[in-house]
């Protein structure tokens, strides 16, 4: 289904994530004339709007009306199309939940959602325009899989991938600022895998979206400066989480940070601690993200460096962790 | 006059075997949304029995016409139409709201054949109506889609954002039929949130709106097929009924919006529904 179709660092060098899903969408709605895209009044401004230049006929625009929205694209998957939504995460995730939920979900139907300016990255637009929610409402709805790419590079894989992905889809992504960590789609991204960025047995920093570039970031640093060897996951699949990859983690380095663009409560880090806790393993586990607050107001790299979701507050936070001893013998058993 | 002496006699028959078997589930089941079961029962057995291109024994046949209940809680009617329809065995309807059931008093399209939108939430089925209806549109695909609404159901917003939305798009494949019974749970429609000028707003969201008498059956087909001319605009039929219909107890009562029966009252009821027939 996507093959011909390759993303490079030149492109993701001027293009954002957003506009590179409204590309991608358009290379493949060329090869498969299932695919319709929906907005509500921000086709430009979620970058669906290169689709609709390009399939007018295949594009629908329902107006400042996200119930609506979500309610014609159960409609038009019912009618065996691939629908391919469009609008910003705040609305998606809260204004529409019941529709996604009820009409999307419960139903099984193949309705693709991808939701912008998540998380802080539209910080200075205030409280009703950011989104530090839906990953914990998303994940709730059963039949839903929820995805957030790291970067431009990572948005034409998920793009790609999910077509052919049975199901509805939540692909969160910012609002076009965030620093590119892949050269290329060549990592193997798989829906539901952990990508290990950097291998290493003493820490293991799991992020996704925005937070992945400033974790490698500061693994470089942690490396150099403190002689640490941080593990580094991309956990761009929250749900269905690749529990496999945590344990893998959980066992060998036994020091878990989480680091993610969203509320500490019901997140990545929540899910990721449902799987250690069940497993019964002792580690040292944070979760750094919005501490259960509405967000201030702010230029997103303000917030980031608030909430300490950039480089050095991911260096600092990993140093406090590493303060933590364990017993030096391998039995879990006396722990547990 | 739109409908033949032996198609008259034929929705009839059908109608009042469906609102005998709507009392029967009820009673099996410890309750359902009778009332409005038995207001919708004509404008369904119209449909099923008169106007809907469908195979009960290939539910999901593609070129099949589209039905959506809206008012998802008149569930009870819908399994009973759609059992002595052909898609499932009738008798399967006495597991109806017990434990693991495929039929929940809200209908599930996972679960149950022939149902072509999981509805039950009020305001969700007008938006996947006009998503259905663009979708064969789209694929220049023959078929209609029949969307039934409740009265009371239009207090919720998403039916005005798909009525917006099915007049931009001038959606001449889409027949919206309301089942205005004029009873909420809470009370009257005017008296819980006043809806008049109801054709009035529906005519100034862009639809032709054909008012008729939802339980005269040439009423009804005279507004469908006035519908199939694709006039331009989308049409609504707004459908005046009585919430209760055939039996006398029941009639324009807001307390049987939910209902349990005891073999009493369905031997009463049947009573009651024979006796419309009769006369």
């Amino acid at each position: 289904m996507s093959e011909g179709i390759t993303w490079t660092v030149y492109d993701a060098d001027t293009m954002t994530q957003a506009e590179i899903y409204g590309q991608v969408l358009c290379d493949l709605g060329k090869i498969n004339p299932r695919i319709v895209g929906l907005s509500a009044d921000l086709a430009k401004s979620t970058k669906i709007g290169r689709f609709q230049d390009h399939f007018p006929e295949r594009f629908f625009n329902v107006g400042i009306a996200e119930q609506n929205l979500f309610g014609v694209a159960a409609g038009l998957a019912k009618s065996g199309l691939l629908p391919f939504v469009s609008t910003m995460a705040v609305f998606s995730s809260m204004r529409a939940a019941e529709q996604i939920r009820t009409d999307i979900c419960y139903q099984k139907l193949n309705v693709k959602i991808i939701a912008t300016h998540g998380g802080a990255s539209f910080g200075q637009a205030g409280t009703t325009h950011h989104c530090t929610e839906d990953i914990a409402i998303m994940r709730s709805f059963a039949n839903m899989t929820v995805i957030v790419p790291a970067d431009g590079i990572e948005m034409a894989n998920v793009v790609k991938q999910c077509v052919d992905y049975p199901g509805p889809v939540y692909i969160r992504i910012g609002r076009g600022f965030e620093p590119r960590h892949y050269e290329n789609e060549d990592y193997g991204f798989t829906i539901g895998k952990a990508v290990e960025l950097s291998s290493g047995t003493d820490v293991t920093i799991i992020c996704c979206g925005v937070t992945v570039f400033h974790a490698m970031e500061a693994a470089k640093v942690l490396k150099e400066d403190d002689k640490l060897s941080v593990r580094v996951l991309n956990m761009h699949t929250i749900k269905p989480l690749d529990e496999e990859a945590v344990m893998r983690a959980v066992m060998d380095t036994r020091r878990i940070i989480v680091f993610e663009e969203h509320n500490v409560q019901g997140g990545l880090g929540s899910a990721v601690a449902d799987v250690i806790a069940q497993s019964g393993k002792g580690c040292a586990f944070r979760k750094v993200g919005i501490p259960d607050c509405f967000c201030e107001v702010g230029y997103p790299e303000d917030l980031y460096t608030h909430y300490r979701l950039d480089t050095d507050g991911i260096i600092q936070t990993v140093r406090d962790v590493m303060k933590i001893e364990f017993e030096e013998d391998e039995d879990w058993e006396d722990e547990v | 006059m739109a409908l033949t002496p032996q198609e008259m006699k034929t929705l009839k028959e059908m109608a009042r075997q469906a609102r005998k078997d709507i009392v029967d589930i009820t009673g099996w089941s410890g309750g359902a949304h009778i009332g409005g079961g038995l207001s919708v029962t004509d404008i369904m057995i119209i449909l099923y029995y008169k106007y809907l291109n469908v195979k009960p024994q290939d539910p999901g046949w593609e070129d099949r016409d589209r039905f959506i209940l809206s008012k998802g809680h008149a569930g009870v009617a819908y399994a009973a139409i759609l059992a002595r329809k052909g898609y499932f065995a009738f008798d399967q309807l006495k597991s109806f709201n017990k434990f693991k059931s495929p039929f929940g008093m809200h209908l599930d399209g996972n679960k149950v054949r022939g149902v072509d939108a999981s509805t039950g939430s009020l305001g969700h089925g007008l938006p996947m109506a006009v998503g259905m209806a663009l979708g064969a549109r789209l694929q220049k695909k023959n078929w209609w889609t029949y969307c039934v609404l409740g009265d009371g159901e239009c207090n919720e917003g998403t039916i005005w954002e798909a009525a917006m939305a099915a007049s931009h798009y001038k959606l001449n494949n889409l027949v919206t039929i309301v089942d205005k019974n004029r009873l909420m749970i809470d009370g009257t429609t005017e008296e819980v949130m006043g809806l008049e000028p109801f054709a009035d707003k529906w005519t100034a969201f862009g639809f032709i709106v054909r008012e008729v008498n939802g339980h005269d059956f040439e009423d009804l087909a005279g507004a469908i097929e006035y519908a199939h001319t694709r006039p331009g605009k989308p049409v609504v039929i707004i459908a005046n009924t009585v919430k209760g219909k055939g039996v006398d107890f029941m009639e324009n009562q807001v307390k049987w919006h939910y209902g349990g029966l005891d073999t009493a009252l369905v031997e009463k009821a049947h009573q009651s529904i024979d006796k419309m027939y009769a006369g």
